[in-house]
């Protein structure tokens, strides 16, 4: 199991590389150019020394490669700085933003907690709902209840974030005026009254990220539990008199979850990317809209950045659920 | 001789005289295959449903415009600019005859006065186009890599390494960053509308076609242990043939129901595109579109959010359902339950 481990680490390595040669190349294809918003009467050589300031006047394979160095070396290292007080990083370039001329990782430390707030809670919140709703379809097989699951769970994937998102705008912001429509990521929560506000506001966000989750995870525990409920260990349980609850909460659920556990491990970066059409939709200002600002104000190195730790998180949480997968069956053996 | 046999076939039907030999007439006329997909399909109520809902918007949506003679992209001037802007749903005037509609424009106007429903045709008629094509270039891609990786032993690595490098892509981030960068080329190439549709059908058929190739190459690989292949093979059948006559239309029931959610895919990553500002030009609806231009007024004009945003859940229902009696139907250890 270690050596799988280590190994799948080791390909992960070459696989990142790629995909973050693929991303720079894209970027480097880009149209605009991050002078053209200083005036016409700074002189040429100037912008060229400006240009150069950015790390824009080296061949490409330099500004590749001093990429590479910067995302993996020297910003570790100020992670690390900030963390133990030490002085690694001391005096070397970060990966710089274009619009704000500030180190890009600031910016999305300020901006992942909203994103990681909303999505993080959903994500459980849509965990926690659909396993019961899951277990409870399967048991009763083609009772009103499954029916009525699998055909939410087939809305739920129908519905689009961007139509869901409007819709509970329109009922409960606009027709009842029970939530705010907006997420207000200045509010501090520091008592009874603003942590209220918190809930109210976090509540349509999470309820639209958590509908897909729902859907998506209800049917597999479905499936999961029905493949299992039929199998000769289950009749035993049964034969030796244990209750019923036993034999389905304990017995049979236990296996059904391994799967259902590397599907919830999958789909993190998933919803990190629906992320994106939600924090637009109720305008929290987390990593997704960050995203969208920096494409559309030609952000070059704030886009590569982001769109890397995307690529960082699927990658990641594809090893995840792959060595869980083999931890927790003992029948799987990839060696 | 002759004498002998007629003896004995006259022994043999005296001997039968009360039950005359006949052949087994079967009851029915023979099925093809796919009477008895369809008759499946049928009996799934969702799918029938799915189906039915499916081809309801198809044919409002490209037959409409030619029945309801309003122009989408008309804009009013003047004092008919005033008088049709802004316009309700006519349906409104049941409960409330103050409100401001007409007959004339069944589901309202916009803020400049063009007509919901011409537009929302018009829009319904891209999208779904968009989901078409895309989804047939995401088949071809799906099923050519597919049968190849699963075919040809030598190409099965590289192919399956680059679908793994695709799976793990961030999708979202990369169609907006290529969006962007190849919006003015290619509009410059085929006109605006035209550059963005080529540009939308090509980006999401090229990073949609992973899960087609997986299942083909799955199901490609169990069929070339097969023995009628290896009969195909004894004969000097080749390659190009083998895939063509024989690989192929074996694996079509996994390629149709990747079809159906293809289709599903393309319309609702379109229509993300373009409700993030990343897809057709704003005088050019889609059903993404609509609904972003709808939700800055949406505390006004709710309805203008709501119908692109229940045509676009609804064909993506409609769709997803007709995959999933379409996998029931193609599955004949299902089928005939």
């Amino acid at each position: 199991m270690l050596t799988y481990t280590i190994r799948r680490l080791v390909l992960a390595i070459p696989t990142l590389m790629f995909i973050s040669l693929v991303i720079f190349l894209l970027l480097e294809l880009a149209p605009g150019d991050p002078m053209a918003q200083v005036p016409l009467t700074v002189p040429p050589e100037v912008k060229e020394r400006m240009r150069e300031a950015l790390g824009l006047g080296e061949p490409l394979h330099v500004r590749f490669v001093k990429w590479l160095y910067q995302f993996f070396v020297i910003e570790p290292a100020v992670f690390i700085d900030t963390m133990f007080g030490t002085d690694w990083a001391e005096g070397q370039q970060r990966v710089i933003s274009w619009q704000t001329r500030s180190p890009v990782m600031e910016i999305v430390v300020q901006r992942l907690p909203q994103t990681l707030t909303v999505v993080g809670l959903a994500y459980l919140v849509g965990v926690l709902i659909a396993l019961p709703i899951g277990i409870y379809s399967a048991y009763k097989q083609y009772s009103v209840f499954d029916q009525a699951g699998t055909f939410i769970s087939m809305v739920g994937f129908s519905v689009p974030p961007f139509f869901s998102g409007v819709l509970v705008i329109v009922i409960f912001s606009v027709q009842l005026g029970w939530l705010p429509s907006i997420y207000d990521t200045t509010l501090t929560v520091n008592s009874w009254e603003t942590f209220w506000q918190q809930v109210r506001q976090m509540v349509m966000p999470v309820m639209v990220l958590a509908l897909q989750t729902t859907a998506q995870i209800s049917r597999f525990m479905r499936a999961s539990m029905l493949d299992n409920l039929n199998q000769d260990y289950v009749r035993t349980a049964r034969a030796k008199g244990l209750s019923e609850a036993t034999v389905v909460l304990i017995h049979v659920l236990r296996n059904s979850m391994i799967p259902v556990i590397t599907v919830i491990a999958l789909g993190v970066p998933a919803i990190f990317g629906g992320a994106i059409i939600t924090e637009q939709v109720f305008k929290v200002n987390g990593i997704g809209q960050l995203l969208i600002t920096a494409i559309e104000a030609n952000d070059l190195p704030m886009v590569h950045t982001l769109t890397f730790i995307f690529a960082v998180l699927i990658v990641t949480f594809n090893l995840i659920a792959d060595v869980l997968y083999g931890v927790l069956d003992p029948r799987i053996r990839y060696d | 001789m002759t004498e002998g046999n007629e003896s004995r076939v006259t022994a043999v039907t005296s001997a039968m005289v009360t039950e005359p030999l006949t052949d087994p007439v079967p009851s029915a006329p023979p099925r093809s295959q796919w009477v008895d997909v369809w008759a499946q399909f049928r009996h799934h109520r969702g799918a029938f449903a799915g189906l039915i809902v499916f081809m309801t918007i198809i044919l409002g949506v490209f037959l409409g415009p030619l029945l309801y003679a309003q122009d989408a992209q008309y804009v009013p001037t003047g004092r008919d600019f005033l008088r049709l802007k802004d316009m309700r749903p006519a349906y409104m005037l049941l409960w409330d005859s103050g409100v401001k509609a007409e007959w004339a424009h069944p589901l309202g106007t916009d803020n400049i006065g063009r007509d919901t429903l011409a537009r929302l045709m018009q829009g319904g008629q891209v999208s779904i186009t968009v989901g078409l094509a895309a989804m047939l270039l995401s088949l071809f891609l799906g099923t050519l890599i597919g049968t190849m990786a699963g075919y040809f032993r030598k190409l099965d690595g590289p192919l399956m390494r680059l679908t793994d490098l695709f799976l793990a892509l961030p999708l979202l981030p990369l169609l907006l960053v290529t969006v962007l960068l190849f919006r003015e080329p290619l509009k410059q190439a085929f006109g605006p509308e035209g550059g963005i549709f080529v540009l939308i059908v090509f980006i999401v058929g090229v990073t949609s076609w992973m899960q087609t190739a997986r299942i083909v190459r799955g199901d490609v690989l169990a069929l070339k242990e097969r023995e009628f292949v290896l009969a195909a093979q004894s004969i000097g059948t080749r390659s190009g043939k083998m895939v063509i006559r024989h690989i192929l239309p074996n694996v079509l029931s996994p390629i149709m129901v990747s079809a159906t959610l293809g289709i599903a895919t393309a319309i609702i990553t379109e229509s993300a595109l373009s409700f993030l500002g990343f897809g057709f030009p704003p005088d050019f609806p889609t059903w993404g579109r609509l609904l972003n231009d709808a939700v800055d007024r949406m505390t006004l004009f709710p309805e203008r959010a709501i119908f692109p945003g229940v045509l676009i859940s609804l064909t993506v229902l409609s769709v997803n359902y007709m995959g999933d009696g379409l996998r029931d139907a193609l599955d004949p250890r299902i089928r005939g339950r």
